[in-house]
């Protein structure tokens, strides 16, 4: 282990971009878990998928991030479907539905896993940008643009959703849901119609994320697996759907998997986000901005 | 008495056959899919009855393995001492993981389940002694007579090993354990209310699922000859485990048996002729089918079916 301010200080920075970017691919997760109580373990799955999805877009010319955002519409289309689906299946059966919907979501994360390996092989992906592979030399550090570029999209995406959530109808629509279902409904709302709604919202933005995900590294099937760590232990740390602790809760990770990366190695990193979501399931069950 | 019986005859069928002289590809495939049978029993304990879904089967798999590993380089201990060895690991592991978020939602439970397999593999990968990430080659012991290959005699194991797993869930189920855990399952709130210690019998389910999964666990490294991180807490183990009790069904013990015998075998079976993916594959949409449109599994199929059988 050699230790220096130099190192402790690059560290860091690269900690706060891929926190942001951490942020930024739980987002969905906090809304379909923290606000919708959707034991959505396919979230991961999915994100994969929009790379994947990306990486074709791409293959045709576009901007990888432009390619994300035109996915969106569709991703938005298959997130309704999904939680219909739920609901229909599980959610209104109550009672067992919760072991029964988790089991689903873990298939639905393994078929689509398997599909991509079934269509793409087990071959990394990249996607081609003029920032990616360039880094922007400030004094003696150097910071690669894709995460530059990856730390902006996840910073607009997160204060995006953030104010949508808080300054909308629809989405103070979405917040009440998660607070208080019952009342909503006897207040003559459809609870289930903003659920499906924010539902889409989740999964879209879940497009963008793995557009960023496919920006930042090269991608393969199996990525979605170390994802679920990553994206639970956001979740879970922020307070179950908090947006601001969802993006203060993806710095510490960010910074926290960047030291031990630096100081310990790549083959440690990995557990970071499993140890820091056990450690804080343990401890502090509600997160950091828990209700 | 007849469950005993047929135990017994089951038992000497598989001693028997073990000295036959069946080809030996069979006992090759037939352990995997016994593994799965103890792996499905152990999960549905938790599973099943409690209703809180496991998702780290490699993890308990695993840390069984790696103990029976770590046993077998040290001192050369004995296979029976590995099991003994792994079955208890297994159960601390299930105790500890038990205490830190049985109180919490099932959804965490399932999440930290997922938690503790990346971390034992971590651990594993950077521990040089067991292999590290390259994985370690081990060199079986000889071949205790009356078996002529030392397959024979693991198979011959694995099927004491799932009788006693059955027998275990056997009693579990038809106990005050499984009444106390099927009224956590049905609703937790009332269960507490009306007096039933439901964290200490969370805990006491996890921990004996535990100790099933390290003891199936255990003898994995002698049938391979090899042990590697990356295999050994694979996520399949989870998704068969899981499918293997949800495709039986999950009220009654007899379900994750029936799942594994099919699953298992259909998954040999497939691996060979297709490929793993598409095993892998299949898998999941059959998990997914059950789970959807028939939740009481195959056992909840025959029942419908056959309105008047009990």
């Amino acid at each position: 282990m050699i230790f220096s301010f130099d190192l402790l200080f690059e560290a860091i920075l690269f900690g706060i971009l891929l926190g942001c970017f951490y942020a930024a691919v739980s987002i969905g997760l906090s809304v379909s878990f923290g606000l919708l109580d959707v034991p959505h373990v396919a979230h991961p799955a999915i994100m994969v998928f929009g790379s994947y999805c990306t990486y074709i877009v791409a293959g045709w010319g576009l901007d990888p991030i432009l390619s994300g955002v035109l996915l969106m519409p569709a991703f938005f289309v298959l997130g309704v479907l999904i939680y219909r689906f739920y609901y229909e299946t599980f959610e209104r059966r109550g009672a067992d539905a919760a072991v029964r919907g988790l089991a689903f979501f873990f298939g639905l994360a393994f078929i689509i896993e398997v599909g991509l390996i079934l269509g793409f092989g087990v071959d990394q992906r990249t996607v081609q940008a003029p920032y990616i592979g360039s880094s922007l030399a400030l004094g003696e550090y150097r910071i690669p643009y894709r995460m530059l570029v990856a730390f902006g999209v996840a910073l607009v995406l997160t204060l995006a959703l953030t104010l949508y959530l808080s300054k909308t109808f629809t989405g103070r629509a979405i917040k009440a849901v998660a607070q208080d279902e019952p009342a909503l409904r006897l207040m003559g709302a459809n609870p289930v119609r903003i659920k499906q709604w924010a539902f889409g919202i989740a999964t879209g933005v879940s497009a963008l994320a793995g557009a960023m995900l496919i920006i930042i590294g090269p991608v393969e099937p199996a990525l979605d697996r170390v994802y679920i760590g990553r994206t639970f232990c956001v979740v879970v740390l922020a307070g179950l759907g908090s947006m601001t602790g969802t993006l203060a809760a993806g710095l510490i990770l960010g910074v926290a998997e960047s030291l031990v990366l630096m100081f310990f190695g790549a083959s440690w990193a990995p557990a970071v986000a499993f140890g820091l979501l056990l450690v804080v399931l343990g401890i502090r069950p509600q997160g950091l901005f828990g209700r | 008495m007849k469950f005993w019986i047929s135990m017994a005859v089951l038992g000497a069928a598989a001693f028997g056959l073990a000295l036959s002289p069946v080809n030996e590809y069979f006992f090759y495939a037939a352990y995997v899919v016994l593994t799965y049978v103890v792996l499905a029993t152990a999960w549905n304990i938790l599973g099943g009855y409690a209703g809180y879904v496991n998702f780290g089967t490699p993890a308990f798999f695993g840390i069984g393995a790696y103990t029976a590993v770590l046993l077998f380089r040290w001192m050369q201990a004995p296979l029976a001492l590995q099991i003994a060895a792994a079955a208890l690991m297994g159960a601390l592991l299930g105790f500890g993981v038990g205490m830190l978020t049985l109180r919490l939602r099932g959804i965490f439970f399932a999440i930290a389940t997922v938690a503790v397999i990346f971390i034992m593999e971590t651990l594993m990968i950077n521990w040089r002694y067991v292999g590290g990430a390259q994985g370690l080659q081990l060199l079986r012991p000889d071949v205790t007579a009356p078996f002529a290959t030392y397959t024979r005699m693991l198979f011959v194991l694995m099927v004491a090993m799932a009788i006693a797993g059955i027998a275990i869930a056997r009693y579990i189920q038809d106990s005050w354990i499984g009444r106390g855990l099927r009224a956590v399952r049905d609703s937790e709130e009332a269960a507490e209310a009306s007096g039933v210690p439901t964290l200490r019998l969370k805990l006491l389910a996890c921990t004996v699922m535990g100790a099933l999964m390290g003891a199936a666990g255990a003898p994995m490294p002698m049938y391979l000859s090899f042990i590697e991180p990356a295999s050994t807490f694979n996520l399949s183990y989870t998704i068969g485990a899981l499918g293997s009790a949800i495709i039986g069904g999950m009220s009654h013990w007899l379900g994750p048996i029936v799942g594994a015998l099919l699953l298992g075998s259909l998954q040999q079976i497939i691996t060979v002729t297709i490929s793993g993916e598409v095993n892998v594959l299949i898998v999941g949409v059959l998990l997914v089918l059950f789970v959807v449109l028939a939740p009481q599994g195959l056992l909840g199929l025959v029942k419908r079916w056959l309105p008047f059988s009990r």
